[in-house]
C-alpha cells in the first residue's frame, strides 16, 4: 500500500492550498497516471490535474512527484516511490496554481510567442518541397521533438527568481529556428535572444535537462543558439562579453581572473555598467571577499594552451 | 454572447489547417478542450501519405486503388479522386509552412512502405509525423495571432440550430465553470474520433464523441459507426501506439510459438497488409491458444533491424518500450495487441466538408466537418496507415475553403442566448441532481469491457444483441451516478460525465449497425457472416434517432473507377 500525498487546492473552497493523503495499492505496471485516475476515479473525484493521450506525446500531464516534474503518464509509480512508501505529488513551479494540480499556462505560451516560434523563409517557396539535408534536418532534429509540458518551465532555477527570463521552452522552441536551415533571420533571432531575458541569463544548473521527458533538452539547445550567437558576432552583449572573458581567461591562465571578468563583461567603456559593479565591490571588500590583485596562473597552463591549441585546430 | 464570423469545433490537424483557410478572410474563433499543441493528431507518428515518387516512381491512381481496396470498395470513389490528387500538393504547403520532415540523401522528403500502399508513399518525420505537423500548423497559427483567437480549454455542448441553419454553439470555460454562446455564420467541427468506448484503445482521453453526439443532437445522422479500426499494434494491457512504421521499416509478426504467422493470413504482404487483415490475424492467433505465453498477446520483433536504423527512424517507440515496460526493442520483442484506433464513421459529409442531413445529400447550411469525427467517404470500411493525416489536412484546408464561398457576406442567423444558456445550464444540474447510487468508474469500464468483448474485432449477432442488452442497462444506470465535484473551477468530473453519456450514445449507435450489417467487409467482421455481400450492403449506413428509437437507411456508395473486386493480399 502506497500513500500518495496530494497538494490540493480550489480557490471556491479555501483561499490556502493543503496536503491530503490518499491510500493505494499500485497494480503491477501501472504509470503514476494511471494511479492518479484510480484516486480520481475510486476515492475522491474531484481531484482535478490535466491529461490526455498517455503517450507522453501530448504533454498535458507534467505534475512535480516528490519535488520534480515529470510526465505522469511516462513513469512506472513503483520507480518513483520514496523510501517511505509515498509520492508527494504538486502542480508544476513557477506557475501560478488554478486548482490542485492543474496550472495556469499563460506566461509559459506568451514566452513561447515572444521568440517568433514559426520559419521565416529565405525565399519564396518552390514548387515542391525546399531541400534540406539530413544532416540539416539533425540539427533541428531534437528541439523539435519538444512536447510543451512545462516541465523544464517548472523547474528552471532561472525563472524562480527572474519573471523576465524566456525560459528553457523558448529558448529551445527559438534554436528549432535558429538552426533550421530554410530560415532567412537566424542573425535577426540570436541578435534578439541575447538581449537581457534571453539565452545569457541561463545559469547552466541543467535541471530543464534532467526534467526533459524527450530528447529537447532545452539547455543543450540554448548553448547551441550561443554558439550560433558567437560565431555570427553578436558579442556586443554583457553574457556574450563574459563568455568570451571565461574563454580566454581560461586559455591565458588555466583558470579565472575573477577581477578581470566582471570588468570584460561589463565592457571597459560601459561606465554606467561599471560604476553599477562597486557597491559589490565595495562589500566584497568588508567582507574581506576581493580576490587577490595579482593573477597567477595555473602551473600546468602550457598544457591548457596545448589543449585550447588543438581545439582550434 | 460572443460573436465570430466563423468558430471551429477542434484544434487538431482538421481545425487547425481549416483556421488557416478561414482566416485569409474571416474572423475565426477555434475552440479546444485541451490546448492545440495537446490535440490527439500529435500522436500520429509512422507518417502522411502522397505518391511523391522521392524513393520510387508513384502516381495518384496507385494511391487511390490502394486505399479503396484497402477501404474494401466502400469508400466513395470521386471523393478519394479528389483526395490523392491533393495529397502532393498539401504534404508542399506543410514543407513551406516549416514542417519538419525526415530527408532523403539528396534532401528530399523522405518516404517509406506503409500497410496496404503497394509504393512507399508515406512521408514522415521520425516517428512522430503527427506531432511534427500539428506544431508547423500551430505556428503558423501564432505568427497569425491577430485572426484566430483561440479559446484553450472550453468545452462544446451544444449546437445552435434554426431549422436547416446552424447559427453557433453552446460552450463554456473549463477554467471557470462560465457557460457561454456563440454565435456564427458557420460551424465547422474536427472533434476527433471516440476510440475511449473501448477497453483497449490508443486513443486520448479526450477522444470522446462529442461531436458526433452534438449533431445527432439535433437531427443529423451518423454514417458508417460500425467501421471501427483497431490497429495491430497496441501495447499490451495499455493499448498505447506503436507504430505501423515499425512493421514499415521491416519488422516481424510473431505468434507463441516464434512462427511469422501472417504467412497464413496475407503471404503477399505480410506484416504490411491492411490493419483490419493484420489485427484479424493476430486476434484469430490468440484465440486459437497461439498467443505468447498462451495470452492475448503478439510479438512485434524489431531486433534484426539493428539499433542504427531503429534510433534514426524509430527513437521514439523504442522508448514507449523502455519507459511503459522495461523493454528495449533493440535487444528483445515488444508484446502487443489490437487496439482500437480510428472511426471511419462520423458525422455525414459531402466531398465539399458540407454536412448533409440525409441519405441524399441534402445539405445544412452553416454547418461543416473535417478529419476523423467526418465521414467523407474516403476511408470506406478500413483507412491505411497514413491515410488520416492526410484526410485532416486535406478536408480541414477543403472545409476552409467551403466555409468562405458560404459565410462571406451573410448575416448572423437568429440564436436565443438565454434560452441556449438555459438548456446546458439545465444539463450541468441535471448531472448535479442525481441520486449518486451508482459509480460512473464502473458504468465506463463496464462500457469499455463489453464493446471490446461483444463489439470489437470479431462480432456476431448473439453477442451484438448482449451488447445492445448491456448499454441499455449502462444508460439508466448513468442515470443515477454519484458526483462528487460541484464546483465551477477546472471541474474535470462533470466533463468526464457529460463525455460519458456521449460514449455510451455512440456505442449503442456502433452495435445497433454493427447487429444490421450482416456481411464482413473492412473494420467491420462478423463471424456469423464472414464473407462480404455487394448485393445487399455495398452502401453506407446512414443512422438516425427518432423518437422511436435509432433508424438505419442506406446511402449509395459512389463508384467511378474501380468496381469492387475480390481483396487478397
Amino acid at each position: 500500500m502506497a500513500t500518495f500525498r496530494i497538494k490540493r487546492f480550489n480557490p471556491e473552497k479555501q483561499p490556502e492550498p493543503y496536503y491530503e493523503e490518499f491510500q493505494l495499492d499500485i497494480p503491477s505496471g501501472a504509470t503514476l497516471l494511471d494511479c492518479m485516475n484510480q484516486i480520481k476515479w475510486t476515492l475522491d473525484g474531484s481531484l482535478s490535474y490535466r491529461m490526455s493521450c498517455r503517450s507522453a506525446i501530448c504533454g498535458s500531464c507534467a505534475v512535480k512527484a516528490n519535488g520534480h516534474a515529470l510526465l505522469a503518464c511516462q513513469r512506472q509509480a513503483e520507480h518513483i516511490i520514496d523510501n517511505d512508501e509515498t509520492i508527494t505529488l504538486e502542480p508544476l513551479g513557477n506557475m501560478k496554481p488554478v486548482k490542485d494540480l492543474v496550472v495556469d499556462f499563460t506566461p509559459f505560451w506568451d514566452k513561447i510567442n515572444k521568440v517568433k516560434p514559426y520559419l521565416e523563409p529565405k525565399e519564396a517557396p518552390p514548387e515542391k518541397e525546399r531541400h534540406q539535408s539530413p544532416q540539416e534536418f539533425r540539427l533541428i532534429d531534437d528541439s523539435s521533438t519538444c512536447i510543451m509540458c512545462g516541465a523544464c518551465y517548472s523547474d528552471c532555477n532561472t525563472l524562480e527568481v527572474d519573471d523576465n527570463f524566456l525560459g528553457p521552452a523558448a529558448l529551445a522552441k527559438a534554436q528549432r529556428f535558429v538552426g533550421d536551415s530554410r530560415d532567412s533571420q537566424t542573425l535577426e533571432r540570436v541578435k534578439e535572444l541575447s538581449e537581457p531575458g534571453g539565452i545569457w541569463d541561463c545559469t547552466h544548473c541543467g535541471e530543464c535537462v534532467e526534467r526533459c521527458p524527450k530528447p529537447a533538452r532545452p539547455f543543450d539547445r540554448i548553448k547551441e543558439i550561443m554558439t550560433v550567437a558567437l560565431d555570427k558576432g553578436v558579442t556586443n552583449n554583457v553574457g556574450a562579453r563574459h563568455a568570451m572573458s571565461f574563454f580566454n581567461s581560461v586559455k591565458r591562465s588555466g583558470n579565472l581572473n575573477e577581477n578581470r571578468i566582471p570588468v570584460e563583461s561589463m565592457g571597459f567603456f560601459n561606465i554606467p555598467g561599471l560604476l553599477s559593479l562597486v557597491p559589490v565591490g565595495l562589500r566584497m571588500l568588508l567582507k574581506g571577499k576581493v580576490p587577490p590583485v595579482i593573477h597567477h596562473s595555473i602551473e600546468e597552463v602550457d598544457d591548457v594552451k596545448r589543449i585550447f591549441k588543438e581545439l582550434d585546430q | 454572447m460572443i460573436q465570430h464570423d466563423v468558430v471551429i469545433i477542434g484544434a487538431g490537424l482538421a481545425g487547425m489547417r481549416c483556421a488557416l483557410e478561414v482566416s485569409k478572410d474571416l474572423n475565426v474563433g477555434m475552440l479546444t478542450k485541451v490546448y492545440p499543441s495537446r490535440s490527439h493528431s500529435g500522436a500520429a507518428q509512422g507518417g502522411i501519405a502522397a505518391s511523391l515518387g522521392n524513393s520510387e516512381p508513384d502516381t495518384w491512381e496507385e494511391h487511390m486503388y490502394d486505399t479503396i481496396k484497402g477501404g474494401d470498395f466502400l469508400n466513395d470513389q470521386d471523393a478519394v479522386e479528389e483526395y490523392v490528387k491533393a495529397a502532393p500538393r498539401i504534404i508542399y504547403e506543410l514543407e513551406h509552412m516549416g514542417c519538419v520532415f525526415s530527408r532523403t540523401p539528396d534532401g528530399k522528403i523522405a518516404q517509406r512502405s506503409f500497410g496496404g500502399h503497394s509504393k512507399p508513399r508515406a512521408c514522415f518525420s521520425a516517428d512522430r509525423t503527427g506531432h511534427a505537423i500539428l506544431h508547423a500548423l500551430h505556428e503558423q497559427l501564432m505568427k497569425n495571432a491577430e485572426s484566430v483567437k483561440i479559446y484553450n480549454e472550453w468545452y462544446m455542448h451544444a449546437l445552435i440550430v434554426d431549422g436547416d441553419r446552424c447559427n453557433g454553439v453552446v460552450v463554456s470555460n473549463i477554467q471557470t465553470g462560465e457557460v457561454e454562446v456563440i454565435q456564427a455564420k458557420a460551424v465547422v467541427f474536427a472533434t476527433g474520433g471516440y476510440g475511449r468506448i473501448f477497453k483497449i484503445t490508443s486513443n486520448a482521453f479526450a477522444s470522446t464523441a462529442d461531436g458526433v453526439m452534438a449533431a445527432l443532437d439535433v437531427g443529423i445522422p451518423m454514417e458508417d459507426p460500425e467501421f471501427v479500426q483497431f490497429h495491430p499494434s497496441g501495447l499490451y494491457r495499455q493499448g498505447i501506439l506503436f507504430s505501423e512504421a515499425a512493421r514499415g521499416e521491416g519488422a516481424y509478426l510473431l505468434n507463441g510459438k516464434g512462427e511469422r504467422f501472417m504467412e497464413t493470413y496475407a503471404p503477399s504482404r505480410m506484416e504490411l497488409a491492411p490493419r483490419d487483415i493484420v489485427a484479424r490475424a493476430e486476434q484469430s492467433e490468440m484465440d486459437a491458444g497461439r498467443g505468447v505465453d498462451g495470452k492475448d498477446m503478439i510479438h512485434l520483433d524489431l531486433r534484426h533491424l539493428g539499433k542504427d536504423r531503429i534510433m534514426e527512424r524509430l527513437p521514439q517507440i523504442r522508448q514507449l518500450g523502455i519507459d511503459f515496460l522495461g523493454i528495449d526493442c533493440i535487444t528483445d520483442c515488444l508484446p502487443i495487441q489490437p487496439t482500437a484506433h480510428y472511426s471511419m464513421g462520423g458525422i455525414p459529409t459531402d466531398k465539399f466538408s458540407h454536412v448533409i442531413l440525409d441519405e441524399k445529400g441534402t445539405r445544412m447550411n452553416g454547418f461543416f466537418a473535417a478529419g476523423e469525427c467526418a465521414c467523407v467517404s474516403v476511408h470506406g470500411g478500413n483507412r491505411l496507415g497514413t491515410n488520416s493525416l492526410l484526410d485532416a489536412v486535406v478536408f480541414g484546408e477543403r472545409a476552409g475553403k467551403s466555409v468562405l464561398e458560404y459565410a462571406v457576406g451573410i448575416d448572423y442567423g437568429n440564436v436565443n442566448e438565454g434560452q441556449e444558456k438555459a438548456r446546458v445550464l439545465e444539463k450541468f444540474e441535471d448531472v448535479f441532481q442525481r441520486d449518486g447510487s451508482e459509480s460512473y468508474n464502473d458504468i465506463r469500464d463496464e462500457m469499455k469491457e463489453i464493446m471490446m468483448s461483444h463489439c470489437g474485432v470479431f462480432r456476431d449477432e448473439e453477442r451484438l444483441k448482449v451488447c445492445l442488452e448491456t448499454l441499455k442497462g449502462l444508460q439508466e444506470r448513468f442515470k443515477k451516478g454519484k458526483v462528487t465535484d460541484k464546483g465551477k473551477v477546472f471541474n474535470t468530473e462533470i466533463y468526464e460525465i457529460l463525455e460519458l453519456g456521449n460514449m455510451l450514445s455512440v456505442a449503442q449507435l456502433i452495435a445497433t449497425a454493427a447487429l444490421r450489417r450482416k456481411e464482413s467487409r473492412g473494420g467491420h467482421f462478423r463471424t456469423d457472416f464472414p464473407k462480404r455481400d455487394d448485393e445487399n450492403f455495398l452502401h453506407h449506413s446512414m443512422v438516425f434517432a427518432t423518437p422511436d428509437g435509432l433508424e438505419i437507411k442506406p446511402k449509395p456508395v459512389i463508384i467511378t473507377k474501380y468496381q469492387p473486386a475480390e481483396r487478397t493480399y
